[in-house]
């Protein structure tokens, strides 16, 4: 495959963004070559300059930016002096943009036929019923089921795998020799990604040269051919896909791949930092026993009309001292239902939730209010569940059960923060100032602060790269083993589940399919769905937990 | 999917029915207010009807006796209400007609005024903000400087500039009663030049937010042009708010044309209004007071409405 002539070719690429702080380098130089039928992964963290590199070769690097290179060739035209009406012949006609996040790349108030017939009209003019025709015919070629009633319908009314289906659609629209493809999968459920990455496999098979960016080494590692791994704006490594991930050279494709989570990882910790100090004396009042009983779940939501849908349906299970319940579902499972019963802040139609043995989601608000601080949540998105004006201090104050003066206040959250490894130099930060590892920090801390039995954490880390997401649940087994807090843990990631779990429910349509500890749920899995899960798990090669012979997701 | 459409539809005409309703009591409040305002304001309305500074008393006081003003205030008030509930807006005193004759006589004038300026206010700034939004600092603050100076200049004043320099000097268009185009050109003007200003700074904010959105990177990625990208997916999404300003631009509009008719002595409800109220013709000032209501209210559930088609989004979701 790499014998082809190369498709695109690019040699010291560099690109400054000058802001009014000044330049910042976000691509020092990089050096690559993409061939018809091949596929180059970019590997690397947020800030790692990948998306920038990707949104270069498209032409549209973002406001105030200089693009320099030695060499930027498609096919051996030179990109570089490109003309404005040029540019807008190759994008979509030469080179497909494939962007991340599928809602928000679709525009909402339009059909998504019209999206895809705009790639079609922008580069030959058609007749409005060949264009009709091309439409349908694209969406099918995308695997989209009923292609002519999704053309007519809205983004919002797709799922989120038949929504970035059709983004795809619209890429290939005009049938470019290159996609783009900026983190195709990363929001979606494992079993939806891999078939995204079917879809992705198949256009490589016809001659698409493909450049992949990801931050995900066990995703790419299912369609790429050579990987380059990406870190402040230079690729510091280069290879075949086979070598990088059993071989990597370099010490931080070695961090990366040591922060997978995955079977030989278990019980050790995945990140190089050192474990975090937890408070000297587990705190008086640590409960011990069952901190949580549930039973018997049943929550339905009233939606469209007068239709009901059955979000949570007879969940049971139970929450020990000191244990983590990992909670493994897809979305829409109903994992975040069972959250928010758990926390009170949704009545179940049925079922119960007791709390050390004590009705909890019986009890009326008034009487719930004094044990609230018992459980507490931690959120995917921290910074949406934060103030944006108020300061760390005053965030994680906002936890504590009682109100300190000033001086002894700022004490205590000092102690608070250096418990989850962060510095009292952040107290008076805002929320806006902080990177997403800290973030999720903060918010670790404001939920400890009034020294809870349980913590329920839902997705904790799903919108994390994957070395800070190694550091957040290093810091959840540190303190675990400090405080002895119950977790109950939510995810759709495998790995992460059967990283921090001691036992393990798994979830799909509302009702729990399979339960049991952790080790044993992965090694021998009894249920069809868990099995298809650990199936579709893009996997390191050598490293995954071992997935039985399954059928394949069709 | 059929089915579902099917309920969402009988949603809407149950949703669209409970608003109607709920419009009768807005009106009724805006006339409860109008009453209360007339009763308050001094003066003796038994005088505007006889239209004579100095009427014999015995015929004052017959007068007064046959329209009721003798009665007290909670009759008039009940009164009132019943010949307002059974459609009557009474005969206004001054000018002897039924209240409904002169409304209908001078509302076409206003309707015609009042779309003139509403176009002319969205079409200019439709183009001001598409061609200025996401441009240089520079040329975004010269035209934030011509929006700010339209919004805060007051409209008798632009309308007395314009009266002077196109009509007196140039005598390019007539200065008052002038049929057709040309003489609704420039009090149309004068009415959409407040409302533009506004609209463009509404429609420019919109149109950057939205150029900022994915879905606009995505569409470039795809090769369309720049104005392209404006005009098939930013504009729309920038429009809504203007949707959602309707009772602002419909209140502006109104008494907008009040200021605007007396200007350029224009036939139109407006300047009816301001003669009535002037004058304590209390049938008249109420008739327009609830036909204002009314519309307000009707446009308020035509803008909920109006929402459904914008946005896709919101056809779903429960009304």
């Amino acid at each position: 495959m790499s014998s082809a002539e190369p498709l695109l070719r690019v040699e010291d690429l560099q690109v400054a963004f000058h802001t009014p702080q000044g330049v910042v380098q976000a691509v020092r130089t990089v050096d690559f070559t993409v061939a018809p039928g091949e596929c180059l992964a970019v590997v690397g963290e947020s800030g790692s300059g990948k998306s920038v590199t990707a949104r270069t070769l498209i032409g549209l690097p973002g406001p105030g930016a200089r693009v320099r290179a030695r060499r930027l060739t498609l096919d051996g035209e030179d990109l570089l002096g490109l003309s404005e009406r040029r540019w807008r012949e190759v994008r979509g006609g030469r080179i497909g943009f494939m962007p991340q996040d599928a809602l928000s790349a679709l525009d909402p108030l339009r059909k998504v036929g019209a999206e895809v017939a705009e790639g079609l009209r922008n580069h030959r003019p058609a007749r409005r019923a060949d264009v009709r025709a091309g439409v349908v015919e694209l969406l099918r070629l995308a695997r989209i089921p009923e292609p002519d009633l999704r053309a007519r319908q809205y983004a919002h009314q797709l799922s989120g795998g038949l929504r970035q289906r059709a983004v795809l659609a619209t890429a290939l629209a005009a049938g470019p020799g290159l996609l783009v493809a900026d983190e195709p999968t990363t929001a979606l459920d494992v079993t939806v990604q891999a078939r995204i990455l079917d879809l992705l496999a198949a256009r490589k098979a016809e001659g698409v040269a493909i450049l992949l960016i990801s931050h995900d080494l066990a995703v790419v590692g299912r369609l790429a051919d050579r990987i380059a791994v990406m870190h402040d704006g230079v690729f510091v490594e280069t290879g075949p896909t086979e070598r990088i991930l059993t071989e990597p050279a370099h010490p931080y494709t070695r961090r990366l791949l040591a922060a997978v989570p995955s079977a030989h990882a278990k019980g050790t910790r995945l990140s190089l930092e050192p474990p975090a100090t937890p408070a000297k004396a587990p705190p008086p009042e640590v409960a011990s026993g069952r901190v949580l009983e549930v039973s018997g779940l049943t929550k339905t939501f009233r939606t469209v009309g007068r239709r009901r849908r059955t979000a949570v349906e007879d969940v049971s299970f139970t929450l020990e001292a000191g244990e983590t319940l990992g909670v493994l579902g897809e979305s829409g499972s109903g994992k975040s239902t069972v959250a928010r019963i758990v926390l009170g802040l949704l009545e179940p139609d049925a079922g119960s939730v007791a709390l050390h043995g004590r009705p909890w989601s019986a009890l009326r608000e008034p009487a719930r209010r004094p044990l609230r601080h018992r459980i507490q949540f931690v959120q995917q998105d921290p910074l949406a569940s934060f103030d944006p004006r108020y300061t760390v201090e005053r965030i994680v104050a906002e936890g504590l059960r009682d109100r300190p003066g000033p001086g002894r206040r700022r004490d205590r959250i000092a102690d608070l923060l250096e418990q989850v490894g962060l510095d009292g130099a952040l107290l008076d930060r805002r929320p806006a100032q902080l990177s997403g590892g800290q973030r999720q920090r903060v918010a670790i801390a404001r939920a400890l602060a009034p020294g809870p039995d349980v913590i329920v954490c839902d997705e904790p880390v799903s919108a994390l790269d994957v070395s800070v997401q190694a550091q957040i649940l290093d810091l959840f087994a540190d303190l675990q083993r400090g405080l002895r807090v119950a977790l109950l843990f939510i995810s759709h990631d495998l790995g992460v589940i059967y990283h921090v779990s001691d036992r393990v429910i798994v979830m799909k349509g509302g009702r729990v399919v399979e339960t049991g500890e952790a080790a044993e749920v992965f090694a021998r899995p009894r249920h069809e769905h868990t099995r298809e899960l650990l199936s579709a798990l893009p996997e390191l090669r050598d490293a995954g937990p071992a997935a039985t012979s399954s059928p394949s997701p069709s | 999917m059929k089915r579902a459409e099917g309920r969402t539809a009988d949603g809407l005409i149950g949703w669209t029915l409970r608003r109607l309703l709920l419009s009768v009591i807005v009106v009724f409040g805006a006339a409860t207010v109008t009453f209360a305002t007339l009763q308050l304001t001094p003066g003796d309305p038994t005088y505007a009807v006889l239209n004579n500074p100095s009427p014999p008393p015995e015929l004052v006081a017959h007068v007064r006796h046959d329209l009721g003003f003798d009665r007290p205030v909670a009759d008039q008030y009940t009164r009132f209400l019943g010949r307002l509930a059974t459609g009557d807006l009474g005969r206004s005193y001054q000018l002897d007609q039924p209240v409904w004759r002169v409304i209908t006589a001078q509302l076409g004038s206003t309707v015609e005024l009042a779309a003139a300026g509403f176009v002319l206010a969205l079409g200019a700034a439709v183009v001001l903000a598409t061609a200025t939004a996401g441009r240089r600092p520079l040329v975004r603050r010269a035209s934030a400087a011509l929006e700010l100076l339209s919004v805060s200049t007051p409209s008798f004043w632009t309308g007395i500039v314009l009266l002077t320099f196109l009509s007196f000097r140039l005598h390019l268009f007539p200065a008052t009663g002038g049929t057709g185009p040309r003489g609704l050109a420039l009090p149309a003007i004068t009415l959409a030049l407040g409302i533009a200003g506004a609209y463009t700074q509404v429609l420019r904010e919109g149109l950057e937010r939205a150029l900022d959105e994915p879905f606009a990177l995505n569409s470039r990625a795809r090769g369309s042009g720049e104005t392209a990208v404006r005009l098939r997916h930013a504009l729309r999404h920038a429009l809504t708010p203007i949707v959602t300003m309707s009772g602002w631009t419909m209140g502006t509009l109104l008494t907008g044309a009040v200021i605007v008719e007396s200007v350029f002595s224009r036939q139109g409800l407006g300047r009816t209004l301001a003669t009535a109220i002037s004058g304590h013709d209390l049938p008249l000032v109420t008739g327009i007071v609830v036909l204002a209501a009314a519309a307000f209210t009707l446009l308020n559930i035509a803008v909920d409405l109006l929402y459904r088609i914008l946005d896709p989004r919101l056809r779903e979701a429960a009304p």
